[in-house]
């Protein structure tokens, strides 16, 4: 569909834990470059730009493009910066295709970063609400989520428990990934018994906050696969921020997710999800949103989610493992969270998951949400598009 | 490159407090502006980029608050830039060129009457090692431009002249905030803000938004509007730390647009370009970023200014619009650039045309001292 095809060739994550006092920003950013680079093989002077992104207000730091070029390398560079909340990290791999399939650079580096203990998530996130209209109504990301997860069990009779079930999943999923920052197994009682948050959602329900970046290598059809032997090739993108205020939700489904699944599958031919794609990493914030989400990527009909969860159908070993990597439910270093997606999936087209891979992959799928209900997608294959 | 085209513009008037205005109010203006001028609908739009920036916005997320009124909302794909409108378009080019889009509508917003300039460029400098220092985009400017000025002789009164001169131009430009008939003597005695840096020398911070639509070639084509072409864009960021820089030399503008010019075909940018609209955020920066976009020799621009070369009337008219001196939207500031120079090229800037403008330079910044660079040529040739 690009002028260029492009394909993902290599990509780096640090070290994520919950606080990075060793790291300053700029040296966070400088570690997953240099993780990337290394793993595709090459050096700054072989990147022709870099997109950048994070979210401002969780370091309250300006002009990030400008302030990170030492950890980035983006000195003599063309350096842009995308930022649309949650979906940054998404929107940043979507902004790196676009970039080498305009044909203008062949190998571009893309990083998403955040640095979450430097500032007071909860206060930074209320501000991206609707000062007159929203903001004192709404509270941080997750009484959003708290009222989609009320609105879906109302609507279907789906339980906590149910979504307990999908946070068993991602925490197994994640002790088999060196990168996560939560690897701990843990049972449905367990995730019941954790203290409540915001109803239905309980502490082990929800993602934490992380202090982490990851960097991703985008190269085009030249040079792709003489950079790499299996390359991960993106078949297309395609997303929808169609919120602006709280009373525009349709609490209960996410209508972003599911125009963006219907125009990306549409474009890439893909008639029966459940069936043609063999592994997703979906940015699921919170457990009930890996039942809800599904419904809308069009896996099973309204109200079915929970069922297919229950049947083990999306657990490494089943028929459409999501969340290999163990999802943002194990790591959430926001800026990065919606690129390390990308970059799992990345890994798992190039066979390179170790213990999380999936067998015998074909096409993956990668999403991005943000707060505002926003949704961000991509379609990896291990074949070149046509 | 494959041919991209400017086919529609719109602009809000550049205001010091659009109180009446929200952020979304704006956009609206100015998205309709666009499509109007474009004789498009929103549904013609393929994708959509804002540009915006949380620290000015005071908002997370800031883009969010333009959804509705630049139709990102409305079940198009979309993204979002923070920095310099020039940059904003960059992307959107990016999108056209990848084939995956015919047409983006690029948007750029701030109100600088809802922010405190000081504070919020104060955070572009690094928390730990200098954020403490107290500089800001005045103070830090000024520093740029007394090694500007000490490393080629540059006076008071060679600033002051851009001044005169641009403030001048805005008497012809509606849509600016600041039309002022000065002489050299009203800038010089014009409070002094950071030395060398006077009142006079420095843009206002003001309220504004501007839209255009790039389209690909086949739909330039179809356009009612004459397209005016994108022939070269590139851009190019310095080091962040003001003391790894040569804070006299424009290093990544001259990168920017020394690619930018090879892809145009330009060779010889002082006699090729016929008009010129830059970021002059402060009156050495015109001047620097003259030198910097190869329209004169290092240290020359003070001289060609004086001999009248940059006036309305003169071979090289520079910022015929009143430039951010006129009126400084933050972030939307590169993208007015790209906007006056369509009009120039399309013969519609009125009073303030310039006879027979063919091929025009446009230019954005992002961060501290011109850190970050964006150029782009136009030209109203098929």
């Amino acid at each position: 569909m690009g002028k260029k095809r492009v394909a993902i060739v290599g990509s780096g994550q640090t070290l994520h834990r919950s606080r990075r006092p060793d790291v300053n920003g700029q040296e966070l950013i400088h570690e997953a470059v240099q993780a990337a680079l290394s793993d595709a093989d090459l050096t700054l002077a072989d990147i022709d730009a870099i997109v950048i992104g994070n979210m401002d207000h969780f370091e309250g730091i300006n002009y990030v493009d400008c302030w990170s070029v030492d950890g980035s390398g983006g000195w003599m560079k063309p350096v842009i910066k995308l930022t649309t909340g949650g979906t940054t990290g998404s929107t940043l791999s979507i902004g790196g295709y676009h970039m080498v399939a305009s044909g203008l650079f062949e190998k571009v580096l893309i990083i998403g970063w955040e640095k979450n203990s430097e500032s007071d998530t909860t206060g930074a996130i209320t501000t991206a609400f609707d000062p007159i209209w929203d903001r004192l109504v709404f509270a941080g990301a997750i009484s959003g989520l708290a009222v989609e997860a009320q609105a879906y069990m109302a609507r279907y009779g789906a339980t906590d428990r149910d979504a307990a079930r999908v946070a068993v999943r991602d925490r197994r999923h994640a002790c088999k990934n060196p990168h996560a920052q939560l690897r701990q197994e843990v049972t449905i009682e367990q995730v019941l018994a954790s203290p409540m948050l915001a109803d239905p959602i309980h502490l082990l329900d929800v993602c934490p906050r992380t202090d982490g970046a990851c960097a991703v290598i985008m190269a085009n059809e030249d040079v792709a696969e003489k950079l790499c032997p299996t390359p991960d090739w993106i078949w297309g993108t395609a997303n929808r921020h169609s919120y602006t205020y709280l009373a525009d939700v349709n609490f209960g489904a996410l209508d972003s997710m599911a125009g963006a699944a219907k125009e990306l599958f549409a474009k890439t031919g893909i008639k029966e999800p459940r069936k043609q794609l063999q592994v997703i990493e979906l940015y699921q914030p919170y457990s009930f949103a890996g039942i809800i989400w599904i419904e809308d990527l069009g896996l099973v009909p309204r109200g079915k989610g929970a069922e297919y969860i229950w049947s083990g159908a999306t657990d490494l070993g089943g028929e459409l493992p999501i969340n290999p990597s163990g999802g943002v439910i194990a790591c959430n270093p926001i800026g990065a969270t919606g690129l390390i997606r990308c970059a799992e999936v990345s890994l798992q087209m190039m066979g390179r998951a170790g213990e999380r891979q999936v067998p015998e992959v074909e096409l993956g799928l990668s999403t991005g949400f943000g707060g505002c209900m926003w949704t961000d997608m991509m379609l990896h294959g291990k074949r070149k598009p046509e | 490159m494959d041919k991209v085209a400017i086919i529609g513009i719109g602009m809000t008037k550049i205001e010091a407090d659009k109180r009446g205005d929200t952020f979304a109010d704006m956009a609206w203006e100015a998205v309709n502006l666009a499509l109007a001028d474009a004789h498009m609908t929103i549904a013609e739009v393929d994708n959509v980029v804002t540009t915006s920036n949380d620290f000015w916005d005071g908002r997370t997320i800031s883009c969010m608050a333009v959804g509705d009124a630049t139709g990102a909302g409305q079940g198009k794909n979309t993204s979002c830039v923070e920095g310099d409108g020039t940059f904003g378009a960059f992307y959107g080019l990016t999108r056209i060129l990848s084939g995956a889009y015919g047409t983006t509508l690029v948007t750029a917003h701030s109100k600088g009457s809802e922010s405190v300039s000081s504070l919020i460029t104060n955070a572009a400098l690094d928390p730990i090692y200098d954020r403490a220092l107290g500089l800001d985009m005045v103070t830090a400017c000024a520093l740029q431009a007394r090694a500007y000025m000490h490393r080629h002789g540059v006076k008071p009164e060679d600033l002051a002249r851009v001044s005169v001169k641009n403030h001048g131009n805005a008497l012809r430009n509606p849509l600016a905030q600041l039309p002022l008939k000065l002489t050299v003597e009203d800038v010089l005695r014009s409070e002094m803000i950071a030395d060398p840096l006077h009142l006079l020398d420095c843009s206002p911070v003001s309220d504004g938004c501007c839209a255009i639509i790039l389209a690909n070639e086949q739909r330039a084509r179809r356009s009612a509007r004459q397209p005016v072409w994108v022939t070269g864009v590139s851009c190019c960021a310095d080091a962040y730390y003001l003391g790894d820089r040569d804070l006299a030399v424009p290093r990544s503008l001259a990168q920017a647009a020394k690619r930018a010019y090879a892809m145009a075909g330009i060779h010889d940018p002082a006699r090729e370009v016929q008009v010129a609209e830059v970021y002059d955020a402060f009156t050495y920066q015109e001047l620097m970023w003259i030198e910097g976009l190869g329209l004169a020799e290092a240290g020359g621009a003070k001289d060609r200014l004086e001999r009248g070369d940059f006036d309305l009337e003169g071979p090289l008219p520079v910022n015929p619009s009143g430039g951010l001196l006129g009126g400084h939207p933050v972030i939307a500031a590169g993208l007015y650039r790209m906007a006056e120079a369509v009009k120039q090229l399309r013969g519609e800037a009125g009073s303030y045309q310039v006879d027979g403008a063919k091929v025009a330079v446009a230019q954005g910044l992002n961060g501290l001292c011109g850190q970050s660079h964006c150029v782009w040529t136009l030209d109203n040739r098929s």
